[in-house]
């Protein structure tokens, strides 16, 4: 007792029935442990987005005073063009990116967690490695490839296609971009689904195998419900990266000095972006946030209800 | 062999199964690794190496060539040196003030802790994207625009980072060897420091690494507050080689991406099960 009063210098003699017990005095020290991320949150990820919405509702260059005009910065963005085609390219770029690339993570991770696979280790490091590089160094090494002249429209040449111009076309540039985003993912979710498998006793695959299951079975009836969380978490995070897409394409069809704002991938972000860096407009930027983070939220509570309803499906099948 | 072999139809894939198996992931590895090699072959090589058709594969002998013009046009290595100082103030952070409140929440009771720390889970489910117009008037209010400080302090700890060592802390350092620390009579942060910190050192050095690689990555917050070249990190350094209106010298471009990529590949391929095994437990929150 003696020991724990010298070690606290400010309470030196404590009484029993001191204010500071030693209960009190644990608890105090574990609020200031977490603290820190308390005090930044608040005033770096909480008041921000607070602001954000407040912001919203006024005209501002960030530098003026701020004037009150009403619901008109929605109005302005819901009457501009290209607003929407940021909207519309945003989904288009969030499905073309998200569902073949979850697709292919999860083949990828049943065949890296298979007992026919001898080099697993090997394999996971090659297949995560695209995720350590940055995501301007992706867009910049894919540029090179997808350039009129690049590799891939060779490729395709000699395929007997056309060659795709994936550095201005409508639906180049969001092949383009979606297939970065493709590379630079796959391989991350890929592993989260792997833990999820490793997750699953094996002892149910070989009950399954004794009453006869085919592998595609165990797949369809064992693996996919029992990896109905992970496929939530992965679906959960990749939606909400894709609508926040803003590197690839800022960086890729900044190219040479041409706008990042051009239509066949301006995305929500980099509109938000140019609206407030480039052009000033605190107001619209700040409603444009509101607009996407509403998306946000809608995209991840579909997200759910869907994943819900396919894990009762097949729940409901086996069962 | 083969006796099981028959019994195991359903199951045990013959000869074609095995080899479609293997075709399949080492195509998969390919496409994974080949825009690296990519990036090295248009590096070493000449300026236009990157059109020439059919593909040029074998790496040259142009990358100092290549570079220089990068030193031409940028201040390539002090980009890099603001990337090392920034990622390496935030790693040191984060490791240490999330280990903190990692064990807070592992090792101590307290009101509302559960709530509290669904509400640090929660927070990563918030774009931090959304909050980019006032945490950019915050930072000019405060003049850190052009300052290491807007980089660094918004980034000093993070709930994934605190998510990670709670669960390890958890499991990890028992309590037993906390009270005997607290009959011992030593202050809570002696026996964080003395008794917690060495038995939780992998799992630190895990979101270490994790961490700064997130950071060294960066480019939007970056490319928000910096204005002035001197301050560019290297992925802002990397962008502006690409907006020459003169058009593309990629053997200069790739020179500078693969240099700025290489200690990256380097830390992941010497610490790879460790980086591994981080982002797997970040998943099984859910």
């Amino acid at each position: 007792m003696a020991d724990t009063a010298t070690a606290s210098p400010a309470q030196s003699i404590p009484p029993k029935r001191h204010f500071w017990t030693e209960k009190r005095r644990s608890q105090l020290t574990a609020y200031t442990f977490i603290s820190p991320f308390f005090i930044l949150f608040a005033i770096f990820g909480l008041y921000p987005i607070i602001f954000t919405i407040y912001l919203s509702f006024f005209k501002w260059d960030a530098i003026g005073p701020m004037k009150y005009v009403g619901i008109k910065n929605y109005d302005l963005i819901i009457s501009d063009p290209t607003f929407w085609i940021s909207f519309s390219n945003t989904i288009i770029m969030a499905l073309m990116g998200t569902v073949p690339q979850l697709i292919l993570a999860l083949f990828v991770a049943v065949m890296l967690n298979s007992a026919l696979n001898k080099f697993k280790n090997t394999f996971r490091i090659l297949y995560f490695m695209p995720n350590i590089t940055s995501i301007v160094a992706v867009t910049l090494v894919f540029s090179t490839m997808f350039g009129n002249n690049g590799m891939i429209n060779w490729l395709l040449n000699n395929l007997g296609l056309d060659s795709v111009p994936f550095n201005s076309g409508w639906w180049g540039v969001k092949i383009a971009i979606s297939t970065m985003v493709l590379w630079r993912w796959m391989g991350y979710n890929a592993i989260i689904f792997l833990s999820g498998l490793q997750s699953i006793p094996t002892d149910i695959y070989e009950a399954a195998r004794i009453d006869g299951a085919t592998r595609g079975q165990q797949l369809l009836y064992i693996t996919l419900p029992l990896l109905r969380p992970f496929i939530l978490f992965v679906t959960l995070t990749s939606t909400i990266g894709a609508l926040q897409l803003f590197t690839e394409p800022y960086v890729f069809l900044g190219q040479g000095g041409t706008g990042s704002t051009r239509q066949e991938g301006v995305t929500m972000v980099t509109y938000l972006y140019s609206e407030a860096f480039r052009n000033g407009f605190f107001g619209t930027a700040a409603a444009t946030a509101v607009l996407l983070f509403v998306a946000t939220i809608l995209f991840s509570v579909l997200n759910m209800l869907l994943s819900s309803r396919m894990g009762g499906d097949t729940g409901g099948k086996r069962a | 062999m083969s006796s099981i072999a028959v019994r195991k139809k359903p199951d045990e894939p013959g000869v074609l199964g095995k080899t479609f198996f293997y075709l399949f992931m080492i195509i998969g590895a390919l496409v994974s690794v080949f825009p690296f090699f990519w990036m090295f072959v248009v590096a070493t090589n000449d300026k236009d190496a990157a059109f020439q058709m059919p593909p040029l594969l074998t790496p040259g002998t142009h990358f100092f060539d290549n570079f220089s013009r990068v030193l031409e046009r940028t201040d390539f290595f002090r980009a890099l040196l603001n990337s090392v100082v920034v990622s390496s103030a935030v790693t040191v952070s984060v490791v240490f003030l999330c280990t903190l409140a990692g064990y807070a929440f592992a090792k101590y009771e307290f009101p509302l802790k559960n709530v509290l720390f669904v509400c640090v889970i929660g927070t990563m489910l918030v774009p931090a994207q959304l909050g980019v117009l006032p945490q950019y008037v915050i930072m000019a209010k405060l003049h850190w625009i052009d300052s290491y400080k807007a980089l660094i302090v918004p980034a000093m700890v993070n709930a994934f980072g605190i998510f990670w060592m709670r669960q390890y802390i958890a499991s990890a350092v028992h309590s037993e060897l906390l009270e005997a620390g607290r009959i011992d009579g030593g202050g809570h942060f002696r026996i964080f420091w003395k008794i917690a910190i060495p038995v939780v050192t992998p799992a630190m050095a895990t979101l270490g690494i994790l961490n700064f690689m997130n950071v060294w990555n960066d480019f939007f917050w970056p490319l928000v507050v910096l204005k002035n070249k001197e301050n560019y990190t290297i992925q802002i350094a990397l962008q502006q080689l690409f907006t020459n209106k003169d058009g593309l010298d990629f053997g200069m471009i790739m020179s500078a991406t693969f240099t700025a990529t290489l200690p990256l590949l380097i830390v992941f391929l010497l610490f790879s099960r460790w980086v591994i095994a981080g982002l797997t437990s970040g998943a099984i929150k859910s």
